[in-house]
């Protein structure tokens, strides 16, 4: 999780976007096209003589330009940079039809060209773009970042206080009682990982896999227990990494708990944050790796997804409002997954992912992907 | 794509019709479709960094010339939502365009909003057009599956995109095929086609999953009958009599479907046959030159039949061995028929016994499955290579006529 500069552009043209990001929208299908609508488009009249561009000097920063076809050919519209180097360009805009084009313009002079047949240098009309990218914060996502904040908080408490139970089997002796308490003493932790992963090392104290382990180095943390209670059936000698767990969970509890997080949480570190639980769950979960020994991996899986949905929800105002289509497409995905997971519950967790065979694992994939995709679009839309 | 300007695309395209035009078909062999082609530095075709027009009456990918590298991937649609299907198909549409002239789809690979991950993924950047093709087919689960009717598409099923029949010695992994969509890649670079099949996939993220796709590294066919005629796995020149790219009258007959076949969204399109043909390499290498000249009905130096000098002298059937497989699947011992053969070597590492999991990925277009690809196969029972082959991996697609300007695949289906 790196820090990301916030770049919200808010204000009186917001109250259009509804209608922009209805524009150019068939079929209900938003997956591929990119980034749609931002703060202020600016309107470009295209027809077989002419390229009208509503505003030619412009602020640095996300422009977003909202061209129509009015003429009988179809068009282009190309952006350059100083010898013709395209910024950025859509083609094949139908008579009729119009499209938005977002892109960064930092300071500096450019082009807009107009191409109708597609064919030529185009019409083109000169930019000139001034000044830096407002950074600006948008008070709603102030109030996200403060309330994503205290989840993260309530998380680490929740994991510390179940970690606390697993621990003292463990150190009773008791393996049944331990195995039943591992899976969801984990489950805080899984929701929030990737603030915990930016914290240097205690993510490798706390949750590293054997087979990640390097030379020489100790292993410590969950997943040297759970070899202990599965595998090798005792816990025998384990007491010492029990308490060390404890210790580097309160450790945890500190960093989260500071009045500035360092380094500090940010709109697009929450939805990159949000990604990253997808990706846990592509190369970790659905592959078995990651509860090698005790099979929990859809615990895992449940809580990564309520890491990552929580994320979602505390964004969503501003989502809604930059890019209609992923926030709809984002609910819908996140449910289809939540359902498909909860086909696999049994009694307060889930079946051991052993017995879920190769189709069944290519479902949950599929639908991973499905969502995985638009969410790493996110921060993206969070940032402009 | 930042660095080339549309302009020089253009030429190159004006270039391109003005040069050789489509390419060439012919002949003899189906099933394990030993026959022939060129390689790229002797193409008579488009230079090696050209494009090929993507819009016009028919897709492109099987009358062109074949290029030189294959990445052929399978689709299960794992919406029942037609319109999203619908929308999808226009996606990739506007990105097959942009990718085979040579350019990033959606806004690009680089210079995007940072924060976001680009629409590109890169690995093309600075890359000509390679000749790129995309070719889209229809599998029968788009029109049925498992006995829904998913998208209100059963009525449109054309007849002759039937269920294959088993035939003899097949050994089909369910996991090498079928598959709802189909999309052939192909290009001089091979780079050029994983890169359109990696960004289609990921466009299709929600609407569609990758069931299965084979990489090819070296053509076998070739359309272009002036051309060298390349060597398969086997070490034998493979498509010597395909149908040439170029016959127009040819094309009409064997592998364009027309309003007449029953299917008016079908007029201009063809039907795709794939099979993945492992060879048993290892044995075939042990087997006496004798007997593998016995087995094709060719020599093996220069692909003449039994009984001439020349690869291109007219065959004497009665002249090879009763199993030989060119007289097996020649057109004069099955009607007439002929099918357009693009198929590719594969070498997909070792099978973890020690030999080479290598052969053909046979890919066939004709205008009727029903009349191609089916009784050639059956003929192929008795074929004496079979000892050799096993096909393992097997598809069927309907692809729909080309795509006007503002068009999208498959818009006479939706």
């Amino acid at each position: 999780m790196r820090a990301a500069p916030v770049v919200a552009l808010v204000g009186a043209a917001t109250v259009s976007m509804s209608l922009l990001t209805g524009c150019g929208d068939d079929g209900g299908n938003d997956g591929a096209t990119g980034a749609k609508g931002s703060a202020a488009a600016i309107t470009v009249d295209a027809t077989d003589t002419t390229c009208d561009v509503a505003k030619k000097e412009l602020p640095a920063g996300t422009t977003t330009f909202k061209v129509t076809n009015k003429g009988s050919k179809v068009t282009e519209v190309y952006i350059y940079a100083p010898g013709d180097k395209i910024v950025t360009e859509r083609e094949n805009i139908g008579p009729g039809t119009g499209v938005e084009l977002t892109t960064q313009l930092n300071a500096g002079k450019y082009q807009l060209a107009c191409k109708p047949g597609m064919v030529g240098d185009g019409i083109r009309q000169d930019l000139t773009v001034t000044g830096q990218a407002d950074h600006a914060a948008d008070p709603r996502l102030t109030a996200a970042l403060t309330a994503y904040k205290a989840y993260v908080n309530a998380q680490v408490d929740d994991t510390i206080a179940t970690t606390g139970k697993f621990v003292a089997a463990v150190k009773k002796g008791d393996v049944a009682e331990a195995k039943k308490l591992y899976a969801p003493s984990r489950v805080g932790w899984e929701r929030i990982e990737p603030v915990a992963e930016s914290f240097g090392d205690l993510d490798p104290r706390v949750d590293l896999r054997e087979a990640d382990l390097e030379k020489g180095q100790k292993w410590t943390g969950w997943h040297r227990l759970e070899k202990a209670l599965w595998k090798t059936k005792s816990v025998k000698g384990e007491a010492q990494y029990a308490d060390q767990l404890v210790k580097d969970l309160a450790e945890l509890k500190a960093k989260v708990s500071a009045e500035t997080l360092d380094p500090p949480i940010t709109p697009a570190s929450m939805a990159n944050g949000a990604k990253e639980l997808l990706d846990e769950v592509a190369t970790g979960k659905i592959t078995g790796e990651e509860e090698i020994f005790s099979h929990t991996d859809l615990v895992d899986f449940a809580a990564n997804l309520d890491g990552a949905r929580k994320v979602h929800e505390l964004l969503l105002p501003v989502v809604r409002e930059k890019d209609a289509a992923l926030a709809g497409t984002l609910d819908k995905e996140f449910q289809n997954v939540t359902d498909l997971l909860a086909e696999y519950k049994k009694g307060d967790g889930y079946v051991s992912y052993d017995t879920v065979g190769k189709a069944d694992r290519k479902k949950l994939s599929t639908a991973v992907d499905a969502l995985a995709e638009p969410l790493s679009r996110l921060a993206g839309v969070v940032s402009r | 794509m930042t660095e080339r300007r549309t302009e020089d695309l253009r030429v190159s395209r004006r270039r391109l019709l003005g040069v050789s035009g489509v390419g060439v078909l012919a002949g003899a062999a189906a099933g394990a479709g030993l026959v022939s082609a060129a390689r790229a530095d002797e193409d008579k075709a488009p230079a090696a960094g050209g494009a090929i027009p993507f819009h016009g009456a028919h897709q492109s990918g099987i009358a062109t010339p074949v290029q030189d590298r294959l990445h052929f991937a399978a689709f299960d649609v794992v919406t029942d939502d037609r319109a999203k299907l619908a929308g999808l198909l226009k996606d990739w549409t506007a990105a097959a365009a942009a990718m085979t002239a040579g350019r990033p789809h959606g806004a690009g690979a680089v210079g995007g909003i940072p924060e976001a991950p680009p629409d590109d993924t890169g690995e093309a950047l600075g890359l000509p057009a390679s000749r790129l093709t995309l070719t889209i087919g229809f599998g029968a689960g788009l029109f049925e599956s498992g006995g829904k009717d998913r998208f209100g598409l059963r009525a449109r099923r054309p007849a002759a995109l039937v269920d294959l029949p088993h035939f003899a010695g097949d050994r089909l992994d369910p996991e090498r095929s079928g598959g709802d969509l189909a999309v052939q890649a192909c290009a001089d670079d091979p780079q050029v086609a994983v890169h359109a099949i990696r960004n289609l996939a990921r466009i299709g993220f929600g609407v569609v999953s990758v069931r299965w796709s084979q990489l090819g590294f070296g053509k076998t066919s070739s359309t272009t009958p002036e051309e060298h005629t390349p060597r398969n796995m086997m070490g034998f020149k493979d498509g010597t009599s395909n149908i040439p790219g170029t016959d127009a009258e040819l094309l009409d007959r064997h592998v364009w479907a027309a309003p007449a076949d029953g299917s008016d969204w079908m007029a201009g399109g063809s039907y795709l046959v794939a099979r993945r043909i492992r060879m048993h390499i290892e044995t075939w290498d042990r087997t006496s030159l004798k007997e593998q000249e016995q087995l094709i009905g060719r020599d093996k130096a220069e692909g003449a039949a039994f009984g001439r000098t020349k690869e291109r002298d007219p065959v004497i059937l009665d002249r090879m061995e009763p199993n030989a497989h060119v007289r097996l699947v020649h057109p004069d011992t099955n009607g007439g028929i002929r099918i357009l053969r693009r198929g590719y070597s594969f070498t997909d590492g070792s099978d973890g016994l020690g030999r080479l999991d290598a052969g053909l990925f046979f890919i066939a277009y004709q205008r009727d499955p029903r009349k191609g690809f089916i009784p050639l196969q059956r003929s192929l029972a008795a074929d004496g290579l079979n000892e050799y082959l096993q096909h393992v991996g097997s598809g069927i697609w309907a692809c729909p006529p080309g795509v006007r300007q503002g068009g999208f695949w498959g818009e006479g289906l939706f």
